[in-house]
């Protein structure tokens, strides 16, 4: 059970959120260019570490923005919130 | 191998049963195997029985970091079927289920196989459209399945709440009568013990650490009980794929999530089939201790925490209410989590890597149990010859980049 504090409305509970999956995959701009394999890693490949993942995350209930988050996956603790455009940390 | 039957019972049942002996001896890890397999999950100790049955490979290893079926194989809710709608599906689930069906007598060891019949709910016209065109795919398959209207369902499951002015009211329900539960531990345990007997290491406490790997070819495997070369290896570790995959610079389209499962106080028998409902989302059995057996999705959220959110078991049980209203003076006495890796298709990759000698058995998602010894049998195949077996051939990794995928989202009838 995460309490997060969106960087907009503060702490909230977890159900008020959405999960968006890795943070900072950035569309191709020369799609058209892309070998299948390229396409397909963009499409399809994710990281998946066990430990501080940048994942992306959407303040559904609330202000309905989107926002990054570092979490460790291994036990779940939030590291940072950052707002998007922000570096991450 | 010491052989289970009755006499054996009674033999040991006179002794006060003091001497039954170990399942599976615990050997010292060798310098060397021809086939190394990481991960002593029901998939992994079925891959290695059926390599050492089926193709003369006995000079194989299990490593497990943990003890032998600890991780999903463990914390599942034990459904077994085979009613999926694509026919890549169909044919790898129902190679599976005929296996199940001879299971217990091939391993000399009660799986405790109960087909018992499964239910696939369909809430409104979507679902019985979907519904009734999954059952034609699965007729065509060689995969039984019947459709049930509201009366039907109702004389199946009698507790089942079908009235029509339910929320989600019960419009019929697919129905596989071949489909059912078996016993989880006892599948772990029943290949290890048949694997073991054939010469295969079943080595515990050992976790894998990295891979040896020169000039793009596996050539062993580090772990916290030394090097071990291995001619091939297998990883075969669910929820730490992509972990695994990574120490071989190998990346998977594979997430991490958590799925939670829990089960009730025990209760006099009430339900007689296994219940799934995709649109409010829920399974259920009642074990033969009496419990009943419940899980749903999973967590969005990547996770290799082995524990979800409550807010997910909280909507577990209101589906749970929805379908059963006598259900709600009932008590859950405990809940858990397995990490599950879950592919992009909701369905599993079973074959070659990237690196020579290196392959991968994964991407079950929510729904591997029930393919465990269809899963073994395809991948020993697959290893043994370096060829995919023509079952486990459309689940290659390669399938992300050609576009063949196998879309089981939701195809699936429920979230497996």
């Amino acid at each position: 059970m995460l309490l997060i504090a969106c960087p907009y409305c503060g702490p909230r509970d977890e159900v008020e959120f959405h999960y968006g999956g890795q943070a900072h995959v950035a569309r191709p701009t020369n799609a058209e260019a892309l070998s299948d394999a390229e396409w397909a890693d963009y499409l399809f490949l994710r990281d998946n570490p066990k430990g501080p993942f940048r994942e992306r995350w959407v303040h559904t209930a609330g202000c309905r923005r989107w926002f990054n988050m570092l979490r460790d996956t291994a036990t779940h603790r939030i590291i940072a919130i950052y707002k998007v455009g922000e570096p991450p940390p | 191998m010491y052989r289970f039957s009755i006499l054996s019972l009674a033999r040991n049942a006179l002794r006060y049963h003091q001497d039954w002996p170990r399942l599976w001896r615990s050997p010292e890890p060798k310098p060397a195997y021809d086939v190394v397999i990481v991960g002593g999950g029901g998939h992994g100790l079925a891959t290695a029985y059926y390599l050492a049955k089926e193709h003369g490979i006995a000079n194989v290893a299990v490593l497990e970091k943990g003890w032998l079926g600890g991780g999903n194989t463990g914390r599942n809710t034990t459904i077994v079927r085979s009613n999926y709608l694509w026919d890549e599906s169909a044919a790898i689930y129902e190679h599976a289920l005929k296996l199940w069906e001879g299971l217990s007598a091939e391993l000399n060891f009660n799986v405790m196989l109960s087909q018992r019949g499964v239910l696939n709910l369909a809430h409104n016209q979507g679902d019985v459209r979907e519904s009734i065109r999954r059952v034609h795919a699965n007729r065509l398959n060689g995969v039984d399945a019947e459709w049930l209207d509201t009366a039907a369902v109702k004389a199946f499951c009698p507790i089942l709440d079908v009235s029509p002015t339910a929320r989600y009211p019960v419009l019929g329900a697919t129905l596989q009568r071949r489909a059912g539960v078996a016993r989880h531990d006892a599948v772990a345990w029943g290949y290890a013990r048949a694997a073991d007997d054939r010469g295969v290491d079943i080595i515990q406490n050992c976790e894998v650490t990295g891979f040896d790997i020169e000039s793009g070819c596996v050539s062993g495997v580090r772990t916290t009980r030394g090097d071990i070369r291995a001619g091939k290896v297998a990883i075969v570790a669910a929820g730490h794929n992509s972990v695994l995959a990574a120490m071989a610079g190998v990346r998977l389209p594979l997430q991490s999530h958590p799925l939670q499962a829990l089960v009730s106080e025990p209760v006099k028998p009430v339900l007689d089939c296994v219940v799934m409902s995709n649109a409010v989302h829920v399974y259920v059995s009642q074990s033969d201790k009496g419990e009943l057996v419940m899980g749903a999705g999973i967590d969005a959220f990547n996770s290799y925490a082995q524990r979800g959110s409550f807010p997910i078991i909280e909507h577990q049980m209101a589906a749970l209410l929805e379908l059963f209203p006598s259900f709600s003076r009932l008590r859950m006495m405990r809940s858990w989590g397995g990490i599950v890796d879950v592919c992009p298709d909701a369905s599993p990759i079973v074959g070659k890597l990237p690196v020579q000698g290196l392959y991968l058995n994964g991407g079950w998602g929510t729904g591997g149990f029930k393919a465990t010894p269809g899963s073994g049998h395809v991948f020993a195949h697959t290893i043994a010859r370096d060829e995919p077996h023509p079952l486990a051939a459309p689940f290659a990794l390669d399938r992300f980049t050609s576009g063949a995928l196998i879309d089981e989202h939701g195809a699936a009838a429920v979230a497996h």
